[in-house]
C-alpha cells in the first residue's frame, strides 16, 4: 500500500493486445514474433499501392470472445475508420482502427483491493491494425532510424477502461486480472517482453480544495483536477505502478507551483524513464492531434447477429471470476485461497481441482497447491504443465498423510522424495516406518487406560474444562510414541468418557 | 468563405505538402473559389439524412486466418528509396 | 479495311478462320502505335518484344490445339492505374516513376487468363485526377479527331489508343466520368460498371468508394466481350460483389421490349452545347423510332454531385495519397534536414499541382471543425442523390443524356481554371456517387468534326440491360464504324 496523500489519484488504462491469430487483420503475412525483419509482409502490409485488406474472422471473432468475457455490449453493426497521421512505421500513413462505431462499449471487471472487490468499468474496446517497428540510431548521432514491418498489420484489441482507479496497486491489479482473463480464453498471450501487451496510463489527480494552497476548484467541481498526463513506453507492470507513484506525486509538487487546472492546458504525453525512475514529460502539444478521420471505403461494416453471439459465446472457458465464487461455494476455500488459486492460471486450477476432487479434502489440496506446488514452480521456474507429479500421486499423498496422521514437517519430506525420485507417497511412508495404523480396539484399550490413570483430568474434563483434555490424549500419545492417530484418539476419548 | 494563409498552411503542414510560394498564393486562390462553390451545400437542409459512406449495401465480407506467401525481404525492400541491411532506412526520427 | 480499323470480335472471327495470327495482328498494331505515337502520345510504355512474345505464346497455344480465352491474340491497352507485376507502374505521376509493383491487379491476370496481349500502358491524368490528361507528368494526349484538342479524362491515354486504332481494346478507370467521358469525346464506347461489379484488386486508388474499372471499344459488343472478361468476384476486394456474370456477349443484340427512357431534366441545362443537345436528340429520335416510351424526370439533387463529387473524392484521395511519402517505395527528394521535411519535399516534388490541390481540399474537408460541415453534409447529399436514382429506376428502365457538356476542348483551355475543369464532368459524377453503373456511346459529330457521347444509365448491376439498350441504337447507326483520318 502507497504512503496516504492529500489527494485522490485517477488512472484510466490503454491497454493494447495482440490477438492469438495466425495470421495479419488484413493480409495472409505471419504475425509470429522474432521473424528477421522484413521477412513476414506483403504488398497489403507494406501500404503498396492499389492493395486492399480484407478482414480476417479468426481476429474479428477473438475480439467478440474478449468482449463478451469483459462483459461489453457488443454493436450490432460496427464498421472501420482511417486514422490518418503521418509516421514511417505506417505505410499508408493512415490506420485502420475503430472510431464512432466500436464493436463492443461498456463492460469491465472486478478486482480485489484491500478495501474489497471493486469494479473497474471500461469505456470501449476496439479492434485495429498494429504498425511496424522503428529501431532508432543507438550510438546518439543522429544516424538514420530503420523500419521493419513484419508487426504492421497485426491485429490488436484496444481495451480503454474509465479512469476508475485510486492507485497504483489498482491499476496492476486491473492489468493483471485482465492478462489472466484473456490468456484464459485464448484470446491473447499478453507478453509485455513481446510487445503483445502494452499499456499507456493517463493519470491526473484531485486535490481537495484545503490542500490547494488557496487556489479554489474551477467551477462546478468539488475538488482541484490536475491537467492529464498520458505516461508512454511502460514496459511491465511494476514500471506502471511506479510511473503512477511518481507522476502523481509530480503532478502534485507541480500544481503547487504552477497553479494549473483540468481544461486549463491540453493534455501532455510523458515517458517513462525506467533507469531513472522518473516521467519525462513531453512538450505539450497546443495544436491538438488532427486525425482526420473518416469511415474505411476498402472495408465492408460488419453485423453481429445474436445467433454468432451465442456460438462465441458457447466457446468461452468458465471465467477467473466465476471459478473464484465456485471454488469459494462449491469447495468451501476461503476468497483469499479461490484468489491466489484461479491468479495462477487456467492449468494450475486445472491441476487443484483434481486434486481437490481426487483427495476429497479440497482444503488440504488448496495448502498443497499454493504452498508446496507454487513453491517448486518458482524454484524451478517451470510451469505446472512441467510439473512432475500428477494430480493424482499428490492426491495420494495428501490421503496417507491424513491416514497416517503423518506430520507437516515429515510429509514435506516425503513430498521432496517423490519429486527426486518418483517414487510413490506409499512407498515412502512405508520405508520410512511412518504407517504405523491401529486397530481400534487397541487404541481404545489404550484410551481407557489413559481415563483409569488420570483421574484428575477426567473429573477437570468433566467439570467443562477442556483443557484437561490434552493430558488425556497425551497419554495414548506417549504410549504410542506420537504415532497414534490423534484425530480418532479424541474421538474414542470423548466415547469412552461419556459412559464415565 | 475565404480561407486565410495559416488555414491553407496548416492543411498543407497536415498533408506534408512542401508548396512554394508561388503554389501557396495560387492554391489560396483557387481552393478558395471551391470551397465557395462547395458551400453550396449549405443551402441544403439534410436533417434526418443518414450520411452515404458507400454505395454497396453488403456487410460481413471476412477472409479465413490461413498463412499466405509473403514477399522475400528482397522483394518487399525492391523499391524502397533507401534500404539499410534488411530494413527501410529513414531519417532520423525524434520521438 | 485495315485490320487495325478492325473490332475485337472481328479479329478473333479472322483469326478463328485462320486468316490471320496473333502476331500479325500484334504487329500491325504495333506499327500503328509507331506511326501514330508521335501525334497521339497515348501511351506510356510499350514492350514490343513482350507484346510480341505474348502473340507468339497464343498462337502457339492455338497451333496445338489448346483451348483458348476468349480474347486470345487481341491487344488490350491497359490505363498506367492499374498494377502489372515487373512493370513499371507511373499512375501518371514522378512519384511513382520508377514504382515495379510486384504484383498484378486483378483485371490484369482475368487478361492474362483471357490470352489477350497486353499492348503497353496508357497516359492519364496523373492518379487519375482530371478530365483532359493533361495532368500527366510525362505528356499530353491528344484527341486523335482533332490533334489541337483534349482526348479527356482521366483515362485519355486509353480512349486514344483505342479511337486512333492503336489498340482494339483498352481498360480504364472512371472515379467521376474518366471512361465515360474521353469515350464520348474521342467518338468510342466506355463502360463504367456498377460498384462492386470488377475488383479493384491493383487498381491504385484515387477515391476508394468511387472508383470502378471499366473497357473501352469501338462499339458495345466489344465492351460486352470485355466487361464478360474483367468482371466478376475476387476475394481481395471486399467491396467486390459475389455475384454470377451474365454472359453479356451473347445477349447483347437482343433488344430491350418494351423499353422506358427516363430524360433527367437536369442533364439538359443551360451549360449544355447546342450542338451536343442536338446529336443527344437524333439518339432518340432513334430509339422513339424503335417504340421506346421516353418520359422526363429529375434528379433534384444531382446539381449537388459536383460539390459533393469534390468533397468525398478529394477527402478519400487526401488518405489513399498519404503512403507516397518516399519511405517504402516511390520518390524521395534528394535534400532535406528531417523526417517531416523529407515527407514534404518529396511528396511537393512528387505531386502535380492538381493532385496537390485535390489532397489540400480532401485534407481541409476532413480537419477539426470542417467534418460535419463539409465531409459529412456531402456524405448525406451523397444519400439524397442516390435516392434520386431509385426513384428515377422504379419508373424507367435506362435514364439518358449527353455524357458531357460539350465536345473535345483545347489543350491548355481550362488548364488555369480546375473548377471550369471539374464542371466539364457534370453529367457523369452523380452516377459513381450512386455507385450505379453507366455508358458513353457514339451519337453523332458537331460541325466541327468533333465526336459526341450519349450516355446511358441503369440500376446497380443492370450492365446487361445497359449494353443491350446501347446496342439497340448502335444497330441503326453507324457511328461506331467511323475512324479518325491520321
Amino acid at each position: 500500500m502507497s504512503r496516504p496523500t492529500p489527494y485522490t489519484i485517477v488512472i484510466g488504462l490503454e491497454v493494447h493486445v495482440q490477438l492469438l491469430t495466425r495470421t495479419k487483420l488484413f493480409c495472409g503475412c505471419s504475425t509470429q514474433f522474432g521473424l528477421p525483419p522484413n521477412s513476414a509482409t506483403c504488398p497489403v502490409c507494406i501500404g503498396m499501392p492499389g492493395v486492399l485488406p480484407v478482414m480476417n474472422r479468426a481476429a474479428f471473432e477473438l475480439a467478440l470472445k474478449a468482449a463478451l468475457a469483459l462483459q461489453c455490449n457488443i454493436a450490432p453493426f460496427t464498421k472501420w475508420d482511417r486514422k490518418n497521421y503521418y509516421y514511417p512505421d505506417l505505410p499508408k500513413n493512415y490506420q485502420i482502427s475503430q472510431y464512432d462505431l466500436p464493436f463492443s462499449t461498456g463492460g469491465g471487471l472486478e478486482i480485489m483491493t484491500p478495501q474489497g472487490p471493486k469494479w473497474i468499468g471500461l469505456i470501449r474496446v476496439h479492434l485495429e491494425e498494429d504498425a511496424g517497428k522503428l529501431l532508432h540510431d543507438e550510438t546518439g548521432r543522429g544516424g538514420d532510424s530503420l523500419v521493419d514491418l513484419n508487426r504492421a498489420g497485426t491485429p490488436l484489441l484496444e481495451i480503454v477502461s474509465k479512469p476508475d482507479m485510486n492507485s497504483p496497486e489498482e491499476a496492476k491489479a486491473y492489468l493483471e486480472e485482465l492478462r489472466l482473463l484473456l490468456r484464459e480464453i485464448g484470446v491473447s498471450d499478453c507478453e509485455m517482453q513481446e510487445g503483445s501487451l502494452r499499456v499507456d496510463a493517463n493519470v491526473n489527480i484531485r486535490i481537495p480544495p484545503e490542500h490547494a494552497g488557496g487556489r479554489k476548484p474551477l467551477p462546478g467541481r468539488q475538488y482541484v483536477a490536475t491537467p492529464i498526463v498520458e505516461i508512454k513506453n511502460l514496459n511491465s507492470f511494476r514500471a506502471v505502478e511506479r510511473a503512477i507513484a511518481y507522476e502523481t506525486q509530480r503532478q502534485f509538487e507541480e500544481f503547487q507551483e504552477s497553479g494549473k487546472q483540468l481544461g486549463e492546458v491540453s493534455k501532455a504525453t510523458a515517458g517513462w524513464d525506467d533507469v531513472q525512475g522518473v516521467t519525462v514529460v513531453q512538450r505539450r502539444k497546443e495544436e491538438a492531434s488532427d486525425y482526420r478521420y473518416f469511415p474505411e471505403p476498402d472495408l465492408v461494416p460488419v453485423e453481429v447477429d445474436q445467433a454468432w453471439l451465442d456460438r462465441i459465446r458457447a466457446t468461452l472457458p468458465e471465467l477467473p471470476a466465476a471459478r473464484r465464487k465456485r471454488f469459494e461455494s462449491q469447495l468451501g476455500l476461503s476468497a483469499y485461497d479461490a484468489r491466489v488459486l484461479v491468479g495462477q492460471g487456467l492449468a494450475f486450477a486445472d491441476y487443484f481441482e483434481k486434486v481437490a476432487r481426487e483427495c476429497g479434502d479440497a482444503k488440504a489440496a488448496s495448502n498443497w497447491c499454493s504452498n508446496q506446488v507454487l513453491a517448486v514452480l518458482n524454484e524451478r521456474k517451470i510451469s505446472i504443465q512441467d510439473f512432475p507429479l500428477a494430480p493424482e500421486a499428490l492426491a495420494d499423498l495428501i490421503i496417507r498423510v491424513k491416514k497416517h496422521n503423518i506430520n507437516a514437517q515429515r510429509a514435506r519430506e516425503v513430498f521432496g522424495i517423490m519429486l527426486q525420485t518418483g517414487e510413490t507417497a506409499d512407498g515412502i511412508i512405508k520405508r520410512l516406518g511412518l504407517d504405523v495404523s491401529f486397530d481400534a480396539e487397541e487404541l481404545r484399550e489404550l484410551v481407557k487406560k489413559s481415563i483409569a490413570a488420570n483421574a484428575k483430568a477426567v473429573a477437570d474434563v468433566k467439570a467443562g474444562k477442556q483443557k484437561a483434555m490434552d493430558a488425556l490424549v497425551g497419554f495414548v500419545m506417549r504410549e504410542t510414541k506420537g504415532k497414534a492417530p490423534t484425530d480418532e484418539v479424541r474421538r474414542l476419548m470423548n466415547e469412552e468418557l461419556a459412559k464415565v | 468563405m475565404a480561407l486565410t494563409g495559416d488555414q491553407v498552411r496548416w492543411v498543407a503542414h497536415l498533408a506534408r505538402l512542401e508548396l512554394t510560394e508561388e503554389e501557396f498564393q495560387l492554391f489560396t486562390g483557387q481552393l478558395t473559389r471551391i470551397v465557395d462553390f462547395i458551400d453550396q451545400l449549405q443551402q441544403l437542409n439534410t436533417e434526418g439524412v443518414e450520411p452515404l459512406a458507400h454505395a454497396l449495401p453488403i456487410h460481413n465480407v471476412f477472409r479465413p486466418d490461413e498463412p499466405a506467401p509473403s514477399l522475400s525481404v528482397d522483394e518487399a525492400l525492391a523499391n524502397a528509396p533507401a534500404r539499410k541491411g534488411d530494413f527501410y532506412s529513414v531519417p532520423a526520427v525524434l520521438d | 479495311m485495315q485490320l487495325i480499323e478492325r473490332t475485337a470480335a472481328e479479329l478473333r472471327a479472322l483469326m478463328a478462320q485462320g486468316e490471320v495470327n496473333a502476331v500479325q495482328i500484334t504487329e500491325a498494331f504495333l506499327q500503328a502505335i509507331r506511326a501514330r505515337e508521335p501525334q497521339v502520345q497515348a501511351f506510356l510504355h510499350v514492350d514490343e518484344s513482350d507484346a510480341l512474345a505474348q502473340a507468339t505464346a497464343i498462337d502457339q497455344k492455338r497451333k496445338h490445339g489448346w483451348q483458348l480465352g476468349p480474347l486470345a491474340g487481341i491487344p488490350v491497352a491497359i490505363k498506367d492505374v492499374l498494377c502489372t507485376k515487373g512493370q513499371v507502374t507511373t499512375c501518371g505521376s514522378r512519384i511513382l516513376e520508377n514504382f515495379v509493383p510486384p504484383y498484378d491487379a486483378h483485371v490484369i491476370t482475368r487478361l492474362r487468363e483471357a490470352d489477350a496481349v497486353l499492348i503497353g500502358k496508357t497516359n492519364m491524368d496523373e492518379f487519375a485526377m482530371g478530365s483532359s490528361t493533361e495532368n500527366s507528368a510525362f505528356k499530353t494526349t491528344r484527341n486523335p479527331w482533332d490533334l489541337e484538342r483534349i482526348p479527356g479524362g482521366s483515362s485519355g491515354g486509353s480512349a486514344a489508343a483505342v479511337a486512333a486504332c492503336e489498340a482494339p481494346l483498352a481498360v480504364g478507370s472512371d472515379t467521376g466520368g474518366s471512361i465515360r467521358q474521353p469515350a464520348s469525346l474521342c467518338g468510342i464506347v466506355g463502360m463504367k460498371p456498377t460498384y462492386g461489379r470488377v475488383s479493384r484488386f491493383g487498381l491504385v486508388a484515387f477515391a476508394s468508394s468511387l472508383d470502378q474499372i471499366g473497357p473501352f471499344s469501338h462499339d458495345v459488343t466489344d465492351c460486352a466481350l470485355l466487361l464478360e472478361v474483367i468482371a466478376g468476384h475476387d476475394k481481395r476486394d471486399s467491396t467486390s460483389v459475389y455475384r454470377p456474370v451474365p454472359p453479356y456477349s451473347r445477349t447483347v443484340n437482343t433488344p430491350v421490349k418494351p423499353l422506358t427512357i427516363g430524360l433527367p431534366r437536369e442533364f439538359f441545362d443551360e451549360g449544355l452545347d447546342p450542338e451536343v443537345n442536338a446529336c443527344v436528340q437524333e439518339a432518340l429520335k432513334v430509339y422513339r423510332g424503335l417504340g421506346a416510351n421516353i418520359k422526363e424526370v429529375s434528379l433534384p439533387h444531382s446539381r449537388y454531385a459536383v460539390a459533393v463529387y469534390y468533397i468525398v473524392a478529394t477527402a478519400e484521395a487526401s488518405s489513399n495519397l498519404a503512403r507516397y511519402d518516399g519511405v517504402h517505395y516511390g520518390y524521395r527528394a534528394p535534400d532535406f534536414d528531417s523526417m517531416i521535411h523529407m515527407y514534404s519535399r518529396s511528396r511537393g516534388l512528387g505531386f502535380g499541382k492538381e493532385v496537390k490541390r485535390r489532397i489540400m481540399l480532401g485534407t481541409y474537408a476532413l480537419s477539426s471543425g470542417y467534418y460535419d460541415a463539409y465531409y459529412l453534409k456531402a456524405l448525406k447529399v451523397r444519400r439524397l442523390i442516390k435516392e434520386d436514382f431509385d426513384r428515377a429506376f422504379a419508373e424507367c428502365d435506362v435514364l439518358m443524356g449527353p455524357t458531357s457538356p460539350t465536345p473535345a476542348f483545347r489543350v491548355g483551355e481550362k488548364a488555369e481554371n480546375p473548377l471550369a475543369m471539374y464542371l466539364s464532368d457534370i453529367y457523369t459524377i452523380s452516377c459513381n456517387l450512386a455507385g450505379i453503373a453507366g455508358i458513353s456511346i457514339p451519337c453523332g459529330f458537331t460541325k466541327a468534326g468533333l465526336p459526341v457521347g450519349l450516355q446511358i444509365l441503369a440500376g446497380p448491376f443492370e450492365e446487361e440491360k445497359l449494353l443491350r439498350v446501347a446496342r439497340m441504337h448502335e444497330a441503326q447507326t453507324d457511328w461506331h464504324l467511323r475512324r479518325p483520318r491520321l
